[in-house]
């Protein structure tokens, strides 16, 4: 059985500049992944390039192999369209689009051309329940999206991913712009998710990755220094740089 | 780079090691006690007894503000969970200190029941056991804490013997009792004692290493 996402010796260049160095990297089981590292490690790179965000930037240069369920995402076997349903992206700041909130989480339906106006209804409705939206929200479907709290624009975000059902969630640092109350909602809602979803997180905040990821990876200037349970990463890391970075000893 | 923290994480250290004289001269005293019949340190003894109750309450108090306030991991959790736990291991030496003197005082009330062989060959194991423990402590020395846990078994022996002997004296004559009963919980207090520097040896190996070779999980001669 293939693992979900399965990362191989991947390279990156931007350009000159090497952004990946032969990162390895797996994603399986019912597990939070969350990467750390310091700024300009290449984890927001690393990413990226699960659901092929850099394709956006010029002069990217990707070697190695990124397996959605032993599928080489870079081959022409997946369709980016397709690639980024299965695989969805969370980002640091809520980019909901400007439209009404049920029009938000629809969005994904409506490209897909999908009619059925009661299955849509369900789906929206299932969506926000999901994202612990739906008691605050369900008399303001029809509000703008834009009007929403930050946090509540960050958990409609999420919402509309779910309407499309994809199977991998990724996050870069989702929480960056939310006071604590409203990173523990979204903290509670990633667990709550990872029974369904294979979650990648990019955090900045190492107390976050300690509370929600189950699975760690510590980068340091593009290389993977190391994988393993976060558990053990926080209490007896391998790795001298890891022990540094987890201490504050870095920098 | 966190420097204030690390600078607490020192004073700490020193404040445990401050807390660890103090109970080393509490064994001295014990031994000497025991094996130089001079009970006239009691009063030192219990006047150290009630420095180390109080440094056990403060050093852990700094130990749980630490955690709160700076949420440490890795090697740094593990150095401050090590301290709390000997924090606990020393206030038991000292109690065991103080009970030893009072045994040794109901002893030297009667005639000496036995000349001491094994008692004193034992104590001198358990208060080197001690003083390294702590030493391993104070520079992390994994070998050094490995070879603290090969030596406890000797002492389990010594009291065994010791034990024996007492018993086959009480029972050839007993108006003896109670000093040879005094004497057993005196090596029991003993071998209690090398049982805390073990386990003080296991938070080293602990702190140094992240292994926990508690109730042999691991072989310590790994």
């Amino acid at each position: 059985m293939p693992k979900k996402i399965e990362i191989k010796n991947l390279d990156l260049f931007y350009g000159q500049f090497q952004a990946l160095k032969s990162v390895n990297m797996a994603v399986d089981g019912n597990n939070i992944v969350g990467l750390i590292g310091p700024s300009g490690c290449g984890k927001s790179t690393l990413l990226r390039s699960i659901n092929r965000m850099n394709d956006l930037i010029e002069g990217v240069k990707i070697r190695g192999q990124v397996l959605l369920e032993g599928i080489d995402i870079y081959s022409s076997k997946l369709e980016i369209y397709e690639l980024r349903k299965r695989i969805g992206m969370v980002f640091q700041r809520p980019n909901p689009f400007p439209l009404s909130v049920y029009d938000n989480v629809s969005f994904g339906l409506r490209v897909e051309k999908f009619k059925d106006k009661k299955k849509t209804a369900a789906i929206v409705e299932k969506s926000l329940k999901a994202a612990w939206l739906w008691d605050e929200l369900k008399d303001k479907l029809h509000k703008s999206a834009l009007s929403l709290p930050l946090y509540q624009q960050q958990r409609l975000c999420i919402a509309r991913l779910l309407a499309v059902e994809p199977e991998v969630i990724l996050m870069d640092e989702p929480c960056s712009a939310l006071d604590p109350i409203a990173t523990m909602k979204i903290e509670e809602l990633m667990l709550d998710l990872k029974k369904d979803y294979h979650i990648v997180i990019v955090t900045h905040n190492m107390q976050q990755a300690s509370r929600v990821s189950d699975v760690c990876g510590y980068m340091l200037l593009g290389e993977m220094v190391e994988f393993g349970r976060t558990a053990d990463i926080f209490t007896n890391p391998k790795d001298k740089r890891t022990q540094d970075y987890i201490t504050g000893r870095y920098g | 780079m966190d420097r204030h923290f690390f600078d607490e994480l020192n004073s700490l250290k020193q404040e445990l090691l401050n807390m660890g004289s103090l109970v080393e001269e509490m064994v001295s005293i014990a031994v000497r006690a025991l094996v130089e019949h001079d009970v006239n340190l009691l009063e030192t003894i219990r006047q150290n007894e009630a420095r180390v109750n109080r440094l056990q309450v403060d050093i852990d108090e700094y130990c749980l503000k630490l955690i709160a306030l700076h949420q440490p991991a890795a090697s740094d959790l593990r150095f401050l969970l090590g301290i709390s736990k000997i924090n606990a291991e020393l206030e038991r030496v000292g109690d065991h200190t103080v009970n030893i003197c009072k045994g040794i005082s109901v002893v030297l009330e009667k005639e000496q029941v036995k000349p001491f062989i094994d008692m004193p060959k034992m104590v001198e194991i358990v208060s080197s056991m001690f003083k390294e423990s702590l030493h391993a402590f104070v520079i992390l020395d994994v070998d050094k804490a490995r070879m603290i846990l090969l030596r406890d078994d000797q002492v389990d022996q010594l009291r065994y013997k010791i034990i024996q002997e007492l018993i086959e004296l009480m029972k050839k004559e007993p108006e003896k009792v109670e000093t040879a009963v005094s004497l057993i919980l005196t090596a029991n207090s003993f071998e209690k004692i090398a049982d805390h520097a073990t386990n003080i040896a296991e938070v080293v190996i602990f702190v140094a290493q992240g292994k926990d070779v508690r109730h042999h999980f691991e072989d310590p001669l790994l």
